[in-house]
């Protein structure tokens, strides 16, 4: 096994072109875990942990967070809750300080638990690659299965950059226990005042992050009818059809971690309380 | 003139700063000049018949130095805590596996990679067999590793109320954070030492002699540092298979299990399917408890045998029942052979009586402290078994010092609400319970074992002139803190506060296994009367007027110093001394005789808050007030209170293994998972000392009682909270829900065996 530790970008752009099979290592939270169950022996490893290039977070009405942005620093700097209570869920506080943003796009597992956030809050992510140089993807575009990330041969991600969207949203994550575990059902949701836009992202209940987009267009229609500017106090019924709507875009599996039943289930607990606690928000 | 960090001190541990900073050697970190790894190929089917195994491809790759399978075995084939031994050190080609995890193959290798890559290249020919899964079934078919009723009274006295209940317990691992370990270095003249992580020396030894074929004395076995043991390394996992390995390279092997491979390395708690029926008067005295108590015990033996023993004899809990009836037995198998964990059958019936006592509370419109306390055992009383509590039992005690326990208040900060981190409740969204259990089990070896333990006390003048004392055992510390226990029995006894705790190996006696709550009374007992006969040589080495030890004097009858223990120790002073309990007997055909020694008691309440809808909980709070006797260091016994509670709430709330087809899915912490900070509840204990006349010190055990009945206080509070049955742990979120509940797949009338079991009309 040969580890390389380059210096800079393009350096590290450099090996991936040279070796489109090398593996990159930045916390190394997922991939040291897969080593250990002996799930992959990578015969090239490429460290990113330690380039600045990946480091930058640059918060504000457009914020910029690099791959190589760790929970802990993300908790510190940004102001979407969505994102900030998702990270605040991932592992323990050595998890928090080891991984990073970029190691969650990379595994891109449905259980990851930014994921349904940045899907919420609809950022973009950029790859690079030292061949065709930047690229755009949009978060709808990113997951193209559990564990497939688009990423081209030669690609890393560079960064995910998305639009400040707010205090109206939130993160809720069921598990078995009360910390460190992995995500049975989780729930984005974040309501755009400004923009007039609703987005629910749903993960660990199919096998991508899905978006509950009949159920974000009744949102939008109760904030067309209320008045985005105004808060929104859901009746009962309305809770409850809006709690059906996410569940119904659920396709949740039976599995060690959860039956199917219970995800379905407490999806719909989840959206309840996200529409009234967005809904109260300025 | 007082002896310092004696009998009755909260002293730190003499191993604590170097495991807290990471200095202290567990045995993965064993190593040893020029050593091989060793790896072992296991069974992936649960039940299959071998029809070959060809090792020479493996045998041909690099680095690897010896591929053994049972072809191999120079002694006895068969190995097991049990009488006759049944399970095989490797299973051979011809013979069946019959758990999914059974080792087939061994290979020793010069680097880790290449042991494993060997492991890979050994090909098996397997006869895939349907695997037997369901215990009722096996029940039904007379595959039994042990069966037994209790018969007391009268159990068809007819009762006021009856209640009935069925439960469930499920798998839990012990999940020892340190996996099994061990270095077996050959020694030059054909013998062998052995350093492991175990609980027992003496137990291992045994079994590796037999299964090696060598003569008593040509093996050594010394204790490695234990991470945690919890019943799991009461068993062999790779004592036999380092040896064999060693001795066929004439080189020095290391095995150690990942986190995986320790799942099927090791036993289990037994999971338990439990039918009651509990009948009592107007007035909430009990008349009857019939019960039956089905144990999966897996593929082979272990110690199944007397974890269904305790089952049923705790199996009416620790209350005066005048009319009894139990069957309790352990099926066999085809799934990892369970065995002893912490609690060991008593917190399976534990669960299952107290939810019965809260089933008849409310049918009786009692409060369920209140019938607990009218039913409460005394001194005197006689459990099912006919053995009378001659002992210390302050069960009612108990109760009410544990039910004045303050209770926590709410939860403050939103990470302390039900789903923690997940950000799922608030406050509005919770309700909060509380629920009360008691639970009882017996202390050391029972059913006529001639339980004992060994220890060797030497007291000499040390370089610097000052008496200095040491102690050797074979007693394992786990863990649990016995060297400091062993500490100040001797600096009690000795009167001398230099004492050096020796590494335990089997050059000494026999002491047992750090199991059954044991050891304090055990080994702390074998160092006492050591000590106690290297004192009197001092004193009669010293002359009248001497009269006691302490502070490295001997003093006078007024307690005034004469002189320095030092000045009466130009010879050494070394004495050895087998401890033993007293008898117990067997239990007859109908389950009576006095086949416990002792017996401890604990009292346990929980308060949970629970988001109902999203089925999720967090416990705020566990009171206990337990019986110890005596606590040698408090500190200590509250260290094991909360331990053992965390593993209560654990087994209560997530904890448990989950088979497929006999196979585990969740063999990793990522997904056996055990409680982290944020799932520990804040611990309120008091300790009860009523000293218990047999014991050294009249100090009890300490160890099982937090997790006898803290499960079922905090089942008992989930209930409270939700309105809903819960007839199982772990309680899971569905269940929690109301999405779901616990049914029997059989019905069996309580008290008879499974073998009659019928199936349920389906339902709708
Ligand atoms: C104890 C524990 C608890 C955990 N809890 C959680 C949890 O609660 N929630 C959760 O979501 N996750 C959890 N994880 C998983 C893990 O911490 C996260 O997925 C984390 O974000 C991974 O980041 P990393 O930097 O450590 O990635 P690494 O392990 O270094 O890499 C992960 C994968 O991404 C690839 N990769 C890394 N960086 C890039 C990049 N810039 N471009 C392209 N590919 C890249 C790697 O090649 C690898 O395939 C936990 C892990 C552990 C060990």
């Amino acid at each position: 096994m040969q580890v390389s530790v380059p210096k800079s970008l393009d350096a590290a752009l450099g090996l991936l072109a040279e070796d489109p099979q090398a593996v990159l290592l930045a916390g190394g939270t997922d991939l040291m875990v897969a080593i250990n169950f002996g799930r992959t022996r990578p015969e090239h490893i490429v460290s990113i942990a330690r380039l600045p290039e990946l480091k930058e977070l640059a918060t504000g009405e457009q914020v910029r967070c690099g791959a190589g942005v760790t929970y802990t620093r993300l908790l510190e700097r940004v102001r979407d809750r969505a994102l900030v209570d998702a990270a605040r869920t991932v592992g323990s506080p050595q998890i928090r300080n080891a991984g990073t943003l970029g190691g969650n796009l990379g595994t891109c597992s449905p259980a990851g638990d930014t994921l349904p956030s940045l899907a919420a809050l609809d950022a973009t992510i950029t790859v690079a690659s030292q061949r065709s140089g930047e690229r755009r993807v949009p978060f709808s575009g990113w997951m193209r299965g559990p564990k497939k990330p688009a990423l081209e041969p030669g690609e890393l991600v560079l960064r995910a950059d998305w639009e400040e969207a707010g205090p109206a949203q939130v993160f809720l994550k069921a598990g078995t226990r009360n910390a460190m575990v992995i995500a049975v059902a989780s729930l984005a949701m974040v309501v755009d005042r400004a923009r007039r836009t609703v987005r629910v992202a749903l993960g660990s209940v199919g096998p991508t992050i899905i978006r509950a987009t009949a159920a974000e267009e009744m949102a939008t229609g109760l904030l067309d009818e209320g008045g985005w500017e105004r808060p929104l106090m859901p009746t009962e019924a309305a809770q409850a059809r809006f709690g059906e709507l996410v569940a119904a875009a659920a396709r949740p599996i039976d599995d060690q971690r959860g039956t199917g039943a219970y995800r379905r289930h407490v999806i719909a607990v989840m959206a309840r309380r996200a529409l009234q606690r967005t809904g109260a928000a300025p | 003139m007082r002896t310092r960090g004696g009998v009755g001190e909260s002293i730190p541990r003499p191993d604590g700063p170097d495991k807290v900073s990471g200095r202290f050697s567990f045995g993965s970190d064993l190593t040893a000049p020029g050593m091989l790894f060793g790896k072992t190929l296991r069974s992936p089917h649960a039940h299959a018949l071998i029809r070959s195994i060809d090792v020479e491809k493996a045998a041909g790759m690099p680095g690897v130095k010896a591929v053994l399978t049972a072809a191999d075995l120079p002694g006895e084939r068969l190995y097991s805590l049990h009488q006759p031994p049944d399970q095989p050190v490797l299973a051979a080609s011809g013979e069946e596996v019959r758990y999914a995890g059974e080792p087939v193959a061994i290979v020793a290798a010069e680097h880790p990679e290449q042991a494993r890559a060997a492991v890979q290249a050994i090909a098996v020919d397997y006869e895939v067999l349907e695997p037997l899964l369901d215990p009722v079934e096996a029940i039904r078919r007379g595959s039994v590793l042990r069966e037994l009723t209790i018969r007391s009274g009268e159990p068809d006295t007819p009762a006021d109320v009856v209640v009935d209940g069925y439960y469930e317990v499920g798998q839990q691992d012990q999940a020892p954070l340190g996996p099994e370990a061990g270095l077996a270095i050959p020694t030059p003249h054909g013998g062998i030492d052995l350093w492991v992580a175990t609980q027992a020396l003496h137990v291992d030894l045994e079994q590796v002699e037999a299964c090696l074929g060598m003569r008593a004395g040509a093996v050594r076995l010394h204790l490695g540092g234990v991470g945690g043991a919890f019943g799991a390394r009461e068993d062999l996992s790779i004592q036999v298979h380092a040896c064999l390995l060693a001795l066929r390279t004439g080189r020095p092997v290391k095995m150690w299990y990942g986190r995986e491979e320790s799942f099927t390395g090791h036993v289990h708690r037994h999971p338990a399917w439990m039918w009651y029926s509990t009948g009592a008067g107007r007035d909430g005295r009990l008349v009857f408890v019939k019960a039956t108590i089905l144990l999966d015990g897996g593929a082979y033996a272990s110690s199944s045998g007397a974890v269904v023993a305790n089952a049923a004899c705790f199996g009416a809990g620790p209350y005066r029942v005048p009319n009894a009836l139990v069957w309790s037995g352990a099926a066999r198998t085809n799934t990892v052979p369970n065995g002893a964990m912490r609690g060991f059958g008593a917190v399976q019936s534990c669960f299952a009586y107290e939810g019965q006592m809260d089933l008849l509370a409310a049918r009786l419109g009692l409060d369920p402290i209140e019938i607990r306390l009218k039913n409460a055992i005394r001194p005197g009383d006689r459990l099912i078994t006919g053995q009378a509590v001659t002992g210390a039992a302050p069960m009612a005690k108990l109760i009410d010092l544990c039910r004045e326990l303050p209770e926590p208040p709410t939860p403050a900060h939103p990470l302390a609400l039900p789903g923690g981190a997940g950000n799922v409740a608030s406050a509005a969204e919770v309700v909060r319970g509380t629920g009360f259990a008691v639970g009882f089990k017996n202390i050391a070896y029972s059913e006529g074992s001639d339980d004992y333990a060994t220890a060797r006390v030497r007291l000499q003048r040390g370089a610097d002139g000052e008496a200095f004392a040491q102690v050797k055992t074979a007693a394992a510390e786990v863990g649990q803190g016995l060297v400091t226990v062993c500490l100040q029995v001797a600096r009690t006894e000795l009167g001398v506060e230099a004492v050096e705790i020796e590494r335990a190996d089997t050059t000494v006696g026999n002491a047992g296994s750090s199991s059954a709550s044991r050891q304090t009374w055990m080994t702390g007992g074998a160092v006492r009367e050591a000590a106690r006969l290297v004192a009197a040589e001092v004193l009669k080495r010293a002359g009248p007027p001497a009269q006691a030890l302490a502070a490295g004097h001997v003093l006078d009858e007024e307690g005034a110093p004469l002189a320095p223990i030092a000045l009466f120790l130009d010879e050494p002073i070394e004495r050895e001394f087998e401890h033993h309990h007293r008898p117990t007997s067997g239990l007859d055909p109908a389950g009576q005789g006095d086949a416990h020694v002792s017996f401890m008691f604990v009292a346990h309440r929980a308060t949970v808050d629970v988001d109902p809808e999203a089925g999720l909980a967090r416990v705020a709070q566990v009171a206990t007030a337990q019986d110890v006797g005596r606590a040698i260091n408090p500190l200590q016994v509250h260290g094991q209170i909360e331990g053992g509670i965390a593993q209560g709430v654990g087994l209560a709330t997530m904890e448990e293994i989950k088979l497929k087809d006999g196979l585990i899915r969740n063999a990793s912490f990522t997904d056996y998972i055990i409680p982290t900070s944020l799932d520990m509840p804040e611990v309120a204990a008091v300790l009860v000392e009523e000293p218990e006349p047999d014991a050294p010190y009249g100090a009890k055990g300490v160890g099982e009682p937090p997790l006898i009945s803290s499960p079922a206080a905090i089942a008992a509070a989930l209930r409270a909270a939700t309105g809903r049955r819960l007839n199982r742990v772990p309680v899971s979120p569905d269940e929690l829900a109301g999405l779901t509940e616990c049914r029997p797949g059989w019905l069996v009338r309580p008290g008879r065996s499974p073998a009659e079991a019928v199936q349920p009309a389906p339902q709708g």
